[in-house]
């Protein structure tokens, strides 16, 4: 088991005829059960035609129509990936993750708020990861993003963390000690984004198949407090957390949008506090999260 | 991306959100002209740099003759304007703005920004104008209004006259002030700013609210959809390296330490300087290389890493999956030759190809020393320039 996606899940590519998203696209079919899941692409253009065996068609509507895809993944340029975003939401599909970097604040804002209004109305709820993300993963089913697959292993760990390479490190350790992951989810860094940490770590805590977390924040914003704070109550599983900016200067833009220090709440320092509080197990050190989640079990 | 005063208020007045008449300068004699343009007995001579508190630091003065104007632009025109946001070596003032003097008789203070919890635009508003909002957010956290707008709606009538009579202003003054907070909302959007403040907005003897201030800054990512924007950039308040940089699509910010990092992602590099410090280091910058470093970028990170004269050694940390280790091998060797490298560097490199990376580093004959994990690099580092 794992969260969100396995080895039944069948994907939609919205922007596989784009460089980007053909090559990726590419990689996920030749991870492990990818070529059964990847069902679809979309562009308008070209539909009726067919790209690595893939068949395009002209919407996600009639992508989902056509194939019975549930979830659809967004190498849509910035300009237009909000578009792409609603579209498959209006196209009810489950899941959709956005991996395009560089999406106006703005253009998500009104994609986060139209999506709330349709649950609000009664529609159905589309589950949005990213934007600006590596994707999610579950090992040795399916693999949903641009994050590397041989570094993971098929096991009982879930992971999720706001930053690309940072997950990637995460995953790595735990395949190193020894320990496998049920599902890892990078929900990107954007400021308005799509699952927050706590959504995530709720799933963690109700999947059979997840033993321990490891979640990764980084300085910037309220999530990892929230989180923090749920789980103090909630959560039946160890958790071991990392928060990356403890040197960063406040007001200075990190890379990320959302790694954006303003006010004294929200400093690495401060989440780090706030999470042993919430009793997770938390280092400063971010080769250890590997071996500080094993000591947990 | 932020703009100067001047130019935050013409962005204003274009919204309809009343400023005092200005006219920005770049020269003494442009200043003195510009107050007789403007008329009048008493103007303020503003310089403008992008950090804020400029009125402390003795970058805001009042004139009351055309040749206190000109004794006061040659002052602050070429001064290294100290403040709280510009750092201890302040930032050169190379514009001023003339205006005509204002009738103060109270100063609020009123900002739109997005809220990242709710996924609203919060629009905040407060009586206590004038000063720094985040000793009045820390102090007395009370006197800041919010209201959320949905971006979807707008912000609505009402939730301007809750603002605005929740600051206090009188009743004659309502109906302009929800007309002006209104207007900069639309401002805020249709620019897709990331921050609008106005501080002070002030109630003038007349009952009328005007902006004396205005700060803005912009979403990045948006710029490409404004030009008129993209003109008002600055190039002389934004840090050199920095500018060069980003024109290698390079995410970088020069900081006190005398490590230079080089990472592929900005959490795995916030990491990376994290580790440094905790074994004993400072890091000399932040440089994320991003998704697809080629050699050509990795070179310019080293090149732009090296200007900095406090830097007496490297770390470079890469996690290759799309981008492999190989290629991030073989760009570190090229940069490494091609700007004579003379202080120690240490690599780490995992994920895609790792191996192969590692081997085509050890033949190079170049002294890299290599890391299997971030700790054992930042030690390394750590050691190498002590």
């Amino acid at each position: 088991m794992s969260i969100l996606i396995n080895k039944n899940t069948k994907v939609i590519t919205q922007g596989i005829t784009g460089k980007t998203g053909q090559f990726h696209t590419e990689k996920c079919i030749e991870y492990a059960n990818g070529k059964a899941c990847y069902v679809a692409g979309v562009n308008p253009k070209k539909a009726g035609e067919s790209v690595l065996d893939v068949p395009i068609f002209a919407t996600v509507k009639d992508a989902a129509a056509n194939t019975g895809a549930t979830a659809s993944v967004i190498y849509v340029p910035p300009a237009g990936a909000a578009a792409a975003i609603l579209e498959a939401v209006e196209a009810d599909l489950d899941l959709v993750v956005c991996i395009t970097e560089g999406i106006p604040v703005r253009d998500m804002l009104e994609v986060r708020n139209k999506m709330k209004a349709k649950e609000a109305a009664g529609g159905k709820r589309t589950i949005l990861i990213g934007p600006n993300c590596s994707g999610i993963i579950t090992p040795e089913e399916l693999k949903i993003g641009i994050m590397p697959g041989h570094i993971h292993r098929k096991g009982r760990i879930g992971v999720v963390s706001r930053s690309g390479t940072l997950t990637y490190e995460a995953a790595a350790q735990l395949s190193e000690v020894g320990l496998g992951q049920s599902t890892v989810v990078n929900i990107g860094g954007d400021p308005v984004n799509g699952l927050k940490h706590l959504d995530v770590m709720k799933m963690f805590n109700d999947d059979p198949d997840t033993d321990a977390v490891i979640m990764i924040g980084e300085i910037g914003g309220p999530d990892e407090a929230n989180a923090a704070l749920w789980c103090k109550d909630n959560m039946k599983k160890p958790i071991v957390g990392f928060i990356a900016g403890v040197t960063a200067p406040p007001g200075k833009r990190m890379g990320h949008a959302g790694a954006l220090i303003s006010g004294g709440a929200d400093t690495a320092d401060a989440k780090l506090a706030i999470m042993e509080d919430c009793g997770f197990k938390v280092t400063r050190n971010p080769s250890e999260m590997g071996k500080l989640l094993s000591s947990l079990l | 991306m932020k703009i100067h005063e001047y130019q935050g208020k013409e962005l204003l007045r274009k919204f309809g959100v009343p400023t005092p008449r200005g006219i920005p300068c770049f020269s003494v004699d442009e200043a003195v002209k510009a107050a007789e343009t403007l008329g009048g007995s008493i103007w303020v001579v503003k310089a403008q740099i992008h950090a804020g508190g400029r009125g402390k630091g003795g970058g805001v003065k009042l004139a009351r003759s055309l040749d206190e104007v000109r004794k006061v632009a040659a002052e602050i025109l070429g001064m290294q304007l100290i403040t709280h946001q510009t750092g201890p070596e302040g930032q050169k003032v190379r514009r001023l703005l003339i205006e005509d003097g204002a009738d103060i008789k109270h100063e609020y203070y009123v900002a739109v920004l997005t809220d990242r919890a709710t996924q609203k635009v919060a629009v905040m508003a407060s009586s206590a104008g004038g000063m720094d909002i985040e000793e009045v957010a820390h102090a007395t956290p009370e006197l800041i209004l919010k209201e959320f707008a949905d971006p979807l709606v707008g912000l609505t009538d009402k939730q301007a006259e809750n603002l605005a009579r929740g600051i206090g202003l009188p009743d004659g003054s309502i109906a302009q002030a929800v007309e002006v907070l209104k207007n900069l909302y639309k401002c805020y959007m249709d620019t897709d700013a990331s921050l609008a403040e106005i501080n002070p907005l002030i109630l003038e003897g007349n009952g009328n609210v005007k902006a004396l201030d205005a700060k803005f800054n912009f979403d990045s990512n948006a710029l490409f959809r404004h030009e008129d924007i993209v003109a008002y950039r600055d190039l002389d308040e934004e840090d050199a390296d920095e500018i060069a940089a980003s024109k290698f699509d390079l995410a970088y910010i020069s900081l006190d330490g005398d490590i230079g990092c080089l990472v592929n992602g900005a959490g795995l590099a916030m990491a990376t300087m994290d580790t440094i410090k905790l074994f004993g280091g400072e890091p000399a910058n932040f440089l994320d290389v991003g998704g697809g470093a080629t050699t050509e970028k990795v070179t310019e990170a080293f090149k732009i890493m090296l200007k900095n004269p406090k830097v007496k050694g490297i770390l470079v940390n890469i996690f290759g999956g799309i981008m492999k280790c190989d290629t991030i091998a073989t760009g570190v060797i090229t940069a490494a030759r091609e700007v004579k490298l003379s202080v120690p560097l240490v690599v780490r490199m995992k994920g895609t190809n790792e191996d192969l990376g590692k081997q085509i580093l050890k033949e190079s004959g170049l002294p890299i020393i290599s890391a299997d994990t971030m700790a054992e690099a930042a030690t390394k580092i750590v050691a190498a320039v002590k």
